[in-house]
């Protein structure tokens, strides 16, 4: 304190408000500034954070819809299903394209010349007979009838009616010449083109051809590493968290294993991929790419976020709870399992979904252990091959196809869309259930 | 709850890692990334077209992709590992130690690297002398040593050309584009050198840093192993040049254009025809011993090979494979479909 009043040796005796008057208006300033500086700091933080969204959402969007053609397709039974049975398997492995190529044939019928009529058939999608197998399996009344489908259409025609393709550019630098653009406008006056909502991005594993490469995959892929890497990072980090926190006795060794555990938390994740490359690949034989391998990397990696925020839980829960527990005659056992936990459990919760938000972020580590692959079957377990989404956006990204620039953005935006719900998730259960003292 | 949740993940996981271990359906095809997109188009239709599971592909790059493949006989080993340089003979020695005896060498078609810029400038007309000089590390002083390179511009390359800064964007060193590159563009450039080619009989490692050296000066900026960013930025900068995969090149006619190198323009014919220098061949090689235990390789060879995929017009030219000439297909279709297994390569 610098109160003139109780200093008598100072000459020229100052009234304390007066010191303060003095630099209070300078102290106002430099007040306002910091103000100013933080709100320009967080202004420029959500600048750059809209600017991502909008760029993603900008260029993504459009991957939810896909271009369709509406066509009359005769299914005449010698073709489909000779024998009769209506057997699905039979149905499945039928001749779809047939059909498509001769209702497009009676649509252009001036098309003659046998490599216009190759350039005809390439519209349509190579997926497109897959997704006319699933409707007569689900319905083979279809057989022997003509009724209009919508047909998929390839990637690059896809881009011209979504408007990536510059009609005005020279023939020669474009990827859908001037004759299949006369033959899509004729389509579109017929009023036989539309765009359609994806339902394929949703329900399909990933493809080479854009049209019809999806992210079920991946998400189930993610799906099944993350309730894995949760069932075991959740008890092994909380166990540790309680055994340091109230029963380690203090001494180096528990001082060496938090300075350890703090590291681990900021060592790079391509590390832990390489130790699981050599522990559980090289040394137990886990299978490569599997969700079973990735989900005990993406443990090691989010074993030390979870160890911490569930010790820092556990120091939250005042003292006065333990002794009095301890003090009716409860083992420090039935203490820790009866009234700390359920007291600490939402800060844990809320570090371990951090934690998992995380790992499904994550790429760097599941490089090491063959998680980038090109897998076109959804998984159905831990152990088949699967890739997860990050990594699908990592593969997608580095496809030349035009076609994957906007599902890339899309994936994008899913992962996004679970980040966020997962971030949401922590937010509210800390709301709901945090406790002040 | 939580217990039984943890007993049953860890008798699931048990029990599945078991049945894993004493069989495989699907093929299992590890390599390349420059292949992945073929391989992966070929894995595709083959699970579209046929009985068997899709095969699943993994990207390790051509070098990783040996090693996994030279690790062994059995189900957890790759069948098919692909590369975009031919099997060193170390790396047969490794196979053949490891007991992976018989391997069936297929060369599948050519891959080209196009030196592109935007559509609004003009076309760049490079030989291989003009790209060593735009971007070596270091080039001959005129008086029997090395110097740092000092062309800042296009002009102090070829009095010829503008007076843009040389602005490169590629692929960084750990990209296979660039050591194909380094190897068929800058070394070739580099030979022209009399005293370069000299210096490759007395010391060939000296040699080898100064051929592959790439500035560091910043008019070679490493732009990451994104082609498509790589497609962008030179669609924004006019003034750049880019180093990329011909695939890439052919999607994005319209944005970008393939500088001419040594006269000759960059595109589907003359990198089949072999007379754009720089071009490289791709490869697959089969594990023999895995034929007949894992379903389906020997049709998934016969389709890579077949005419449908990766002839002239088949679906792999649509995705920037360039084919190789019709009769040394013709011939080496014959050698896969038989898997006759290769020699020791040199």
């Amino acid at each position: 304190m610098t109160d003139p009043s109780v200093n008598p040796d100072t000459s020229t005796p100052r009234r304390a408000i007066d010191v303060v008057n003095a630099s209070l208006k300078r102290r106002y300033a430099k007040e306002r500034r910091f103000r100013l500086l933080g709100a320009t700091a967080v202004g420029l933080g959500l600048v750059f954070v809209l600017l991502l969204f909008a760029d993603i959402v900008g260029k993504g969007y459009t991957a939810f819809q896909q271009t369709y053609y509406r066509l009359p397709v005769t299914l005449s039974a010698d073709l489909v299903d000779p024998e009769g049975t209506r057997d699905p398997r039979t149905l499945a492995r039928a001749d779809y394209m047939t059909p498509i190529r001769q209702s497009l044939r009676q649509l252009f019928p001036e098309v003659k010349d046998r490599r216009e009529r190759r350039q005809l058939n390439s519209i349509v999608s190579v997926g497109a007979p897959q997704l006319i197998a699933e409707a007569v399996i689900a319905n083979p009344d279809l057989i022997g009838t003509t009724s209009d489908f919508w047909i998929l259409a390839d990637d690059d025609i896809d881009m011209l009616v979504k408007g990536y393709i510059d009609r005005n550019a020279p023939e020669s630098d474009r990827r859908v010449d001037d004759r299949v653009i006369g033959w899509i406008d004729r389509l579109e006056d017929e009023g036989r083109v539309a765009k359609r909502f994806n339902t394929i991005f949703f329900t399909h594993g990933t493809s080479r051809e854009p049209e019809l490469a999806g992210i079920a995959g991946a998400l189930m892929g993610s799906f099944y590493t993350l309730v894995l890497a949760l069932a075991l990072s959740f008890p092994i980090g909380v166990g540790a968290a309680i055994y340091l926190e109230e029963f380690a006795p203090r001494n180096r060794w528990t001082d060496l294993i938090e300075v350890n555990i703090n590291n681990l938390a900021a060592v790079p994740s391509i590390v832990f991929g390489l130790l699981g490359l050599a522990v559980f690949i090289g040394f137990f034989g886990v299978p490569r790419s599997t969700p079973l391998v990735a989900a005990l990397v993406l443990t090691l990696m989010t074993l030390p976020t979870i160890i911490i925020s569930s010790r820092a839980a556990l120091k939250s829960v005042p003292p006065s709870i333990r002794e009095a527990a301890l003090g009716v005659g409860a083992s420090p056992l039935q203490t820790q399992f009866h009234h700390v936990l359920p007291l600490a459990m939402p800060g844990m919760l809320t570090g371990t979904i951090l934690g998992m938000a995380q790992a499904l972020g994550e790429t760097a580590p599941l490089l090491m252990i063959g998680m980038i692959a090109f897998i076109v079957d959804v998984p159905g377990g831990f152990t088949d091959p699967a890739t997860v989404l990050p990594v699908q956006i990592f593969l997608w990204a580095d496809s030349p196809e035009r076609g994957f620039v906007e599902r890339t953005s899309a994936a994008i935006m899913v992962l996004l869309a679970f980040l966020f719900l997962m971030n949401l998730a922590a937010v509210l259960l800390r709301r709901r259930f945090e406790r002040r003292w | 709850m939580k217990k039984t949740l943890i007993a049953a993940a860890v008798t699931l996981a048990a029990a599945s890692v078991s049945t894993q271990a004493m069989a495989r359906d699907s093929i299992y095809i590890v390599g390349s990334s420059t292949v992945f997109p073929f391989s992966t188009a070929v894995a595709e239709t083959f699970g579209r077209t046929t009985s068997f599971a899709t095969p699943k592909v993994e990207s390790t790059g051509s070098g990783g992709g040996f090693k996994l493949f030279c690790a062994g006989v059995g189900v957890d080993h790759p069948d098919i590992t692909n590369a975009s340089r031919r099997m060193k003979g170390s790396e047969f020695d490794k196979c053949q130690e490891a007991g992976v005896k018989e391997i069936t060498e297929v060369k599948v078609g050519f891959d080209g690297i196009s030196v592109a810029n935007s559509k609004t400038a003009g076309r760049y007309d490079l030989t291989l002398r003009e790209l060593f000089l735009a971007l070596a590390k270091d080039i001959p002083d005129g008086k029997g040593g090395f110097m740092p390179n000092p062309n800042q511009t296009w002009h102090d390359v070829n009095p010829d050309f503008p007076e843009n800064k040389i602005e490169v964007l590629g692929p960084p060193p750990t990209s296979g584009t660039r050591d194909a590159f380094a190897e068929l563009a800058m070394e070739g450039g580099c030979k022209t050198f009399p005293q370069i080619k000299a210096l490759k009989k007395e010391d060939k490692s000296k040699y080898k840093a100064v051929c592959h050296g790439i500035r560091e000066d910043g008019a070679y900026i490493e732009a990451g192993e994104n082609d498509n960013l790589i497609v962008q930025k030179l669609a924004s900068n006019p003034s750049a040049l880019g180093i990329f995969g011909f695939s890439f090149l052919d999607q994005n006619t319209d944005k970008v254009q393939g500088s001419k190198i040594e006269g000759i323009e960059p595109t589907y014919d003359t990198i089949s025809d072999g007379s754009y220098p720089i071009s490289r061949s791709l490869y697959f090689y089969v594990k023999n011993a895995h034929v007949g235990t894992i379903p389906g390789i020997e049709e998934y060879v016969a389709e890579f090979t077949s005419e449908k995929a990766w002839g002239p017009e088949g679906y792999l030219a649509d995705k920037g494979l360039i084919a190789l000439p019709d009769a040394e297909r013709a011939s080496i279709a014959k050698t896969a479909q038989s898997l006759t297994p290769m020699s020791k390569p040199e």
